[in-house]
């Protein structure tokens, strides 16, 4: 059954067209291209397919299209402010925090929440903050080392590229 | 700052004379400096685009039955309801496609979809097409296949004493049809030197088998036009071969097939040969006339494996009193699955890469791969050698303890050296072994701790050598391995064209660092088209650590051309010498007078006015007169072989069993890092990856043949809370062969993980774990067998000079 919904995705109100038994993920996928959050698996596993519900990291696989009515869906595509990357997406790209990309937008979304509310994460609650998000090619540590990067940039009102020193 | 204008602040400001004299001066530009991948921006800005985020106008979705059997014969299959089911546009059965393939053209095996038998669950049976992926699945309810259950085998030795029911016909007449692959290789007199040993250690290890779980599932579209042409998109890392396979089994000309692959989620050796979805959706968009995708489902990306075979292994390892390594005896069952895949490569791998980083006077091994009724084995990240590293370097923890010799000075003892030859007659020429075992000596505070710790705590030692690429390509040709097209455009724009294949590893990036590294352009002037085999040069593809010695040669060898060129050009204009021009960042320069200068897209220009359109091609080929001369001396030879050394600290919990690994330190040689960065993030990975074989991974299956936990959540996987600290030291000892000197950095630094983290258990509680995974009841059950033999007095207390932690 197709069920017309009202969704504000990245700022945008669309009003859309949707079988009714399509996950969030799936509609963003699907009908608005927003390719993304990924599908690594489906089951709300693996993280990467995490998206922003009103600030709060959510697996858009396993929700509903419905339960996003009238919140705030924010995704990777979402998270710069403009042209001017978001300094987490500038400090993956210095540290390395990305290598196949597949698991990064998720790992991204996790991340702006944390530093929403927490500008000074110690390694501990970053850690905790990413515990839903797995990545396969990293061993977390360049994440780790950006995520704290693009804290400091945020703390110092500078760019991840000038404290690198790059 | 604007990215794009940091990126040109980043390589391009060299304008000043006294920038170009420090440049000058300065062995590389770009080389070697901590630079941003070419990709990293599209990927950390979702903007990069995988596999299944293609989505071609009417295209059809489709899905593949799979046998709930492991071991059956298909006697018959209807899908003619199917076929009638509303949204269905076409259904592909093994008869369609009735041409065996597989990745080693002497061991082709496989039908894209079963014909006559179907050997393990999960392996596919038909493919239906349809509008949607429900209606795809709906109709694969309607297809009725009559199976003849066969008696099935899990276990390879069980499988081995059951000539009787093969699951392959047998090769030869009298052989056993389930055997894959039988190697005996000796070297040396083994049995004479064992005997006269100080010392010999005998032990047997089983290691689980594991996959490689890349987050990204396998993905394909296929794409039929007009004219007779089909392009194939998957998340392959071997896009060359897939290229081949796909003409073969669907017998359409070469020449018009098109295999692109565009980035891939993370590959791990789990991609490296076709696979039944390839196949599936050219067939069924030849016959729909229609774009048709599959994305396998998580479960089925569990079932499609091709992972790191379980073995069993058995070693004896002789040495004298002194530590030196004298002999070594090695018995090993490799459990397969169902087909050959790579697994001829894998038994050779199991026993031919353990001959470095350290001298044995003799060695011998016996490798049998076996046929089970579970999914295909194959290569996983380390093919093949890291199972029997866990054996090797378990074995010198133990030779080392019985000699009371401490065990880094024991593999001092014992180092290979470099530009020698290994005891099967590999030449090995560079060799930083031994600043790898001094860098984590010292990094992990070794003599502090090794036996030093309180009980529950330890440390321990491994180190490990792995290939950087192979001598001899899978399918023989004298062809090269590698090859790079380059084209410059007159804004100074330089396009790569190459078949490398990019998953993750940065082989994107690594093109873009030569050619700006020898072309003098900045690193956002050159663009890179990979792994489209209408437009690229032949690579051979992403595995066995290649790409960075093979690719990186045939891109300097392109570069060099056009740089030879220019620099003519230039010179010529000036009236100079050519070799006192130099080309780096972004400028054409005299070395003698750095104030005479011309942007670099001036001197193209300049180029292209004397030779025309400038553009060149390079290639590599491996020297084919290095390897051991008997039968197998082919296989395990390669150009140049890196060296790891591993620490690893742990806690281990004396009440659970649980083991806390607490750090890793990883000194990997690497010959040269062409970028820190890249090489760190491989090695990191690859610690990581050992470190979950270690204690968490295990790819087992019911006795239904099911497989017993196909989710991300039952199969566990390191989460940011489980991984323990890494740190990467790099070490370079500048390779003859390699692109500046460079080896491989992605397989290799797995391989010490686990023997390292072994050694460290039995550093802390004394106990010696053979069996992988090291999980809490295992642990906790080696724990009481401990305590029940020192409370009998058959063992004395483990460091009882300390309490525990």
């Amino acid at each position: 059954m197709i069920e017309t919904i009202r969704l504000t995705v990245n700022g945008d109100t669309h009003e859309l067209g949707v079988p009714s038994h399509y996950t969030l993920l799936e509609m963003l996928r699907y009908v608005l291209g927003l390719t993304g959050p990924k599908q690594g698996c489906d089951k709300g596993d693996c993280g990467a397919c995490t998206v922003l519900l009103d600030g709060v990291p959510t697996l858009s696989c396993i929700l509903p299209v419905q339960e996003a009515i009238g919140k705030e869906v924010t995704t990777i595509e979402g998270l710069a402010d403009g042209d001017a990357p978001h300094p987490l997406q500038e400090a993956f790209d210095l540290t390395g925090g990305a290598q196949c990309g597949f698991c990064t937008s998720g790992i991204l979304m996790s991340a702006a929440a944390l530093l929403e509310t927490n500008r000074s994460p110690t390694r501990c609650e970053i850690r905790e903050a990413l515990a839903g998000n797995l990545c396969r090619c990293t061993g977390y540590t360049k994440i780790y080392e950006a995520i704290e990067l693009a804290a400091r940039a945020l703390r110092e009102g500078r760019s991840p590229a000038e404290l690198s020193g790059s | 700052m604007k990215l794009e204008d940091f990126r040109e602040k980043q390589i391009a400001s060299a304008a000043s004379d006294e920038e170009l004299s420090a440049a000058v001066a300065r062995e590389f530009q770009v080389i070697g400096r901590r630079l941003r991948r070419t990709d990293g921006m599209a990927k950390s800005s979702g903007r990069a685009v995988f596999t299944d985020d293609i989505t071609l106008p009417g295209m059809l979705h489709a899905k593949i039955l799979r046998s709930p059997h492991p071991h059956a014969r298909i006697l018959a299959i209807d899908v003619s309801k199917a076929l009638h089911l509303d949204g269905v546009h076409a259904i592909v059965t093994g008869s369609d496609m009735p041409v065996t393939y597989g990745i080693l053209p002497w061991a082709r095996d496989e039908y894209a979809l079963c014909i006559d038998k179907v050997r393990y669950v999960g392996d596919g049976v038909a493919a239906v097409a349809a509008v949607d992926e429900e209606s795809a699945t709906e109709a694969l309810d309607l297809i009725e296949v009559e199976y003849e259950v066969l008696p099935h085998f899990l276990d390879p030795e069980e499988a081995l004493a059951h000539p009787e029911t093969p699951i392959h016909d047998p090769k030869k007449p009298d052989a056993n049809g389930n055997v894959s692959k039988h190697v005996r290789l000796q070297f040396g007199d083994v049995d004479s030197l064992l005997e006269n040993s100080a010392v010999v250690v005998e032990a047997e290890y089983y290691f689980e088998g594991t996959t490689h779980t890349a987050i990204e599932p396998h993905c394909a579209i296929g794409y039929f036009d007009a004219s007779g042409k089909l392009t194939v998109w998957s998340t392959t890392q071997v896009p060359h071969y897939l290229h081949r396979e796909l003409a073969r089994v669907l017998d359409l000309d070469v020449a018009k097939v098109r295999v692109i692959q565009p980035p891939v989620g993370g590959a791990f050796g789990g991609k490296s040969e076709p696979f039944d979805l390839e196949f599936c959706v050219a067939k069924l968009a030849m016959i729909s006339g229609r774009p048709v995708k599959i994305l396998y489902t998580r479960e089925e990306v569990f079932y499609a494996h091709r992972g790191r075979h379980p073995m069993l292994m058995r070693y004896r390892t002789g040495a004298d009193e002194n530590g030196r390594i004298r002999a070594v005896d090695a018995t090993t069952i490799l459990d397969g699955g169902g087909y050959e895949s790579f697994g001829l490569v894998t038994t050779y791998y199991s026993g031919q890469l353990i001959t470095a980083p350290y001298t044995m006077e003799s060695y011998r091994f016996d490798s049998t791969r076996v046929y089970t009724n579970k999914p295909c084995c194959g290569p996983k990240r380390g093919h093949g050698s890291v199972q029997p590293r866990f054996a090797i370097e378990v074995q010198l923890d133990r030779l080392a303890e019985s000699l009371d010799i401490d065990p880094i000075e024991l593999r001092r003892r014992n180092f290979l050296g470099s530009d020698t030859r290994t005891v099967n007659e590999f030449h090995v020429k560079s060799n930083g072994f031994l600043e790898c075992l001094d860098a984590v000596e010292r990094a992990s505070d070794w003599s502090g701790k090794y036996r030093r710790l309180p009980h529950g705590r330890g440390i321990g030692v491994a180190g490990s050598c792995y290939i950087s690429g192979t001598n001899y390509p899978i399918y023989p040709n004298e062809m090269p391995q590698s090859a790079v097209q380059l084209q410059v455009d007159r804004s100074g724009r330089v396009a790569v064209f190459c078949g490398a294949s990019e998953i993750g590893q940065g082989s994107d990036s690594m093109l873009a660092y030569i050619v700006a590294e020898e072309l003098g352009v900045p690193l956002a002037y050159v663009r890179i088209l990979a792994a489209d085999t209408d437009f690229t040069p032949v690579d051979l593809g992403a595995y066995s650590s290649r790409v960075t010695l093979m690719c990186g040669n045939a891109c300097i060898d392109a570069a060099g051309k056009i740089k030879r060129q220019v620099k003519r050009a230039v010179a010529e204009s000036w009236e100079c010498k050519s070799r006192q021009v130099a080309l780096a960042a972004g400028w054409a320069f005299d070395v003698k007078d750095t104030g005479r200068k011309m942007p670099i897209s001036e001197a193209f220009n300049l180029a292209e006015a004397k030779y025309g359109a400038l553009g060149a091609t390079g290639s590599y080929n491996t020297p084919k007169d290095i390897h051991g001369e008997y039968r197998g001396g082919t296989i395990g030879s390669s150009p140049a072989y890196s060296f790891t050394a591993q620490v690893a600290e742990v806690e281990v919990d004396s009440e659970t069993g649980f083991v806390d690994v607490r750090k890793i330190w990883i000194a990997h040689d690497c010959g040269r890092a062409l970028n820190p960065v890249l090489v760190e993030g491989q090695m990191e990975g690859s610690a990581y990856m050992g470190f979950a074989e270690a204690v968490m991974e295990q790819h087992v299956f019911k006795e239904s043949g099911l497989h017993n936990a196909p989710s991300l959540l039952d199969y566990k996987i390191p989460t940011s809370l489980d991984t323990p600290e890494l740190e990467s030291l790099i070490v370079e000892s500048v390779d003859p062969e390699g692109p500046y000197g460079a080896k491989e950095a992605g397989e290799g630094p797995l391989h010490p993980s686990i023997p390292a983290i072994a050694n460290a258990i039995y550093d802390a509680v004394g106990v010696r774990m053979d069996r992988l995974p090291f999980t809490a009841p295992r642990v906790w059950k080696a724990l009481q067998l401990r305590a029940e033999r020192e409370k009998a007095g058959a063992l004395p207390p483990w460091k009882p000079e300390s309490s525990p932690c």
